[in-house]
């Protein structure tokens, strides 16, 4: 009898064990199911109107075929740019500051408000830099987009500076200390460029997610129809027109959505091999 | 701090001091006047210009926080003099009577968010146990990239396939399908648009699930290898097992579920796409909704009075807040796990 039950017992608990590794498994898979499809959308859909015109004309009206968007690609680009002028500089700076310096109370402060300003949605920090830009200079501007970019960039580049430089071995740090070199000199020289490739992914990350950030540029870049390339001017961007492109009722815009989603994607692929070449090893491993 | 860093061995550039000194993880001796002795103990000019200048941009960063809160206060205070508190509760959202009452778009955000993280959530955990426990390694390292690929994806591109792709599909197929199977549920009344509360935690669940499944991993991670054997030595099957790890890791699986809802909370671009944008309180899943962000999005542009401006202004900031929170609770409950193991 009693064994009996043992039995059963234990074949109810391999079954259980089966039912729940194999939803484990089934999550496993159900997750690579949207990355595929919307991959397969965006290159099947994308790539019909993929062509130079894309890349030298400037948008058409509805109704009238080809056209390019010319401007939003130079438009994204340089807000990426001034972005990354504004936050690189400020987010490594910041991030040496509390790896090198921030053993201390403020260190933590620092560390902690970093952390907060990476869950602060982009959308907030497009209403902050309208009220702190484009409201004082009166009008939207490439300037006001490229700093909201900037706001988004700094925690992921702050955070991946502290921690690579963590991971420098303190034995580099003492050797330079040992040879009298001064301890600004041992940093910028020494441990900052042993820890600069990990620091080049994050600065990567940073510029991606810019890079595909639409929410803080409606109100701050704004867009625009033309060809400009003023900073003080509102400018096109890519993710700006798709949302314009995927929201108007009309199949050439929509479909050239689709295209200007499979550049974006492009763009963003050919800025990591960009960094992968730039930081690669000079040793083969 | 201790530092004499011109190099010259005395007592403080011992080993200890300068481990310490590179090494964030140990605190800092507690010192008289750490002030005054920072300056005086630099024998180098250059040292103290880098610290100082390092000190700016972190003060910067500080700065920058701070003056975002003041910023939004600053120009919303038109709105909050005028609606006070009425402006969380009152459900009426009219732009040309210039009344502005945001619980519909509360109401949207959490709905939304809360949904997306039904589903989510069961489906993060469960990526993160195959990943931690189940897979083998050749396996593990792909599925991983492909996860982290899917958190890549710019938010306008998901919105994108949300209005092309899954929206038609719930219009035609899912949502007819819903009321068929459950007629007169309140859940599933109303017309099948497509556009709705649906659709966007559907999209929302697609774009959290990476957070949720990559912090869940490096939680169970943590969780020491002697518990699973001490579990096996029992006899326990794998599952067990797992359900031993999973209730070990319990906060810090909480924290990864805050934070995902904190992306959640102040997703934008994809939601306003597919949630059909009206300002309306249903019950119904498959009727339009708003949330605080894509209400932002969608008028920012288009309000023509300063109480107006002033009324999104608020909305941002009560959305600053609330992300604020839960983020702070999340990262204090991830903390709390990984730092009990050591």
């Amino acid at each position: 009898m009693k064994l009996k039950h043992k039995k059963r017992n234990l074949r109810k608990r391999k079954i259980t064990n089966v039912i729940m590794l194999s939803f484990s498994f089934f999550a496993a898979i159900v997750t690579i199911i949207p990355l595929a499809l919307i991959f397969y959308y965006t290159i099947s859909k994308g790539i019909a109107n993929l062509n130079i015109d894309f890349f030298t004309k400037m948008p058409t009206p509805v109704g009238e075929p080809g056209g390019g968007m010319a401007n939003a690609i130079v438009g994204t680009i340089l807000l990426i740019l001034i972005g990354g002028a504004i936050g690189i500089p400020l987010g490594i700076l910041s991030g040496l500051y509390i790896s090198e310096f921030g053993n201390n109370r403020f260190g933590d402060v620092v560390r902690f408000l970093t952390d907060v300003l990476s869950g602060v949605p982009s959308i907030v920090v497009g209403v902050v830099a309208y009220t702190l830009i484009v409201i004082p200079m009166g009008h939207f501007s490439a300037f006001a987009g490229g700093g909201a970019l900037a706001i988004l960039m700094i925690p992921t580049i702050t955070r991946t500076t502290e921690s690579m430089i963590n991971l420098v071995p303190s034995s580099y740090r003492e050797a330079g200390l040992a040879l009298g070199i001064p301890k600004w000199k041992t940093t910028l020289a020494i441990v900052l460029k042993t820890a600069w490739k990990g620091i080049a992914t994050g600065i990567l990350l940073g510029l991606a997610r810019a890079a595909g950030e639409t929410a803080p540029l409606l109100f701050t870049a704004l867009g625009n129809r033309f060809w400009s390339v003023n900073v003080f001017q509102p400018i096109a961007s890519l993710t700006v027109y798709i949302y314009q492109y995927a929201t108007a009722p009309f199949k050439d815009w929509n479909d050239q959505a689709w295209t200007a989603a499979l550049v974006l994607i492009l763009m963003i692929s050919v800025l990591s091999l960009f960094f992968r070449f730039i930081t690669r090893s000079k040793y083969k491993v | 701090m201790s530092n004499n860093p011109t190099g010259s061995l005395t007592t403080d550039t011992s080993f200890e001091s300068v481990k310490s000194l590179i090494n964030g993880k140990v605190k800092r001796k507690k010192e008289p006047s750490p002030f005054t002795k920072k300056i005086l103990g630099h024998k180098n000019i250059g040292d103290l210009i880098f610290e100082r200048l390092t000190l700016l941009f972190a003060a910067l960063v500080v700065l920058l926080v701070v003056v975002m809160g003041w910023e939004m206060y600053v120009h919303s205070r038109l709105s909050i003099k005028e609606f006070g508190f009425q402006f969380l509760v009152s459900t009426e959202w009219d732009p040309y009577a210039e009344h502005f009452g945001a619980l519909p778009m509360i109401f949207g955000t959490i709905v939304s968010s809360i949904l997306a993280l039904l589903i989510a959530v069961p489906l993060g955990i469960g990526v993160a146990v195959f990943l931690s426990e189940l897979s083998p390694l050749w396996l593990e390292r792909p599925l991983s990239f492909l996860t982290e690929l899917l958190a890549g994806i710019p938010s306008i591109i998901y919105g994108l396939w949300g209005i092309f792709v899954l929206v038609p599909w719930l219009r035609d197929d899912v949502e007819p399908f819903l009321q068929k199977a459950f007629p007169g549920v309140p859940l599933f009344e109303g017309t099948p648009y497509g556009f709705g509360m649906l659709a966007a935690a559907i999209i929302l669940s697609i774009m959290i699930l990476p957070i949720i499944s990559s912090i869940s991993r490096d939680v169970l991670r943590s969780v020491p290898q002697a518990q699973r054997e001490a579990a096996y030595g029992l006899g326990a099957t794998k599952w067990e097992v797992t359900r031993i790890v999973l209730g070990n890791a319990k906060s810090g699986l909480l924290g990864a579920t805050m934070l995902g809802l904190g992306r959640a909370i102040g997703e934008t671009m994809a939601v306003t796409m597919v949630i059909g944008n009206r300002p309306e309180i249903s019950a119904s899943l498959l009727d339009p909704a708003y949330t605080m962000a894509s209400v932002v999005a969608n008028e920012f542009t288009e309000a023509t009075s300063m109480l107006y401006l002033s009324a999104l202004i608020e909305l941002a900031l009560v959305l600053f807040i609330i992300t604020i929170i839960v983020n702070v609770l999340a990262r204090l409950l991830v903390w709390s796990t990984e730092e009990k193991r050591g």
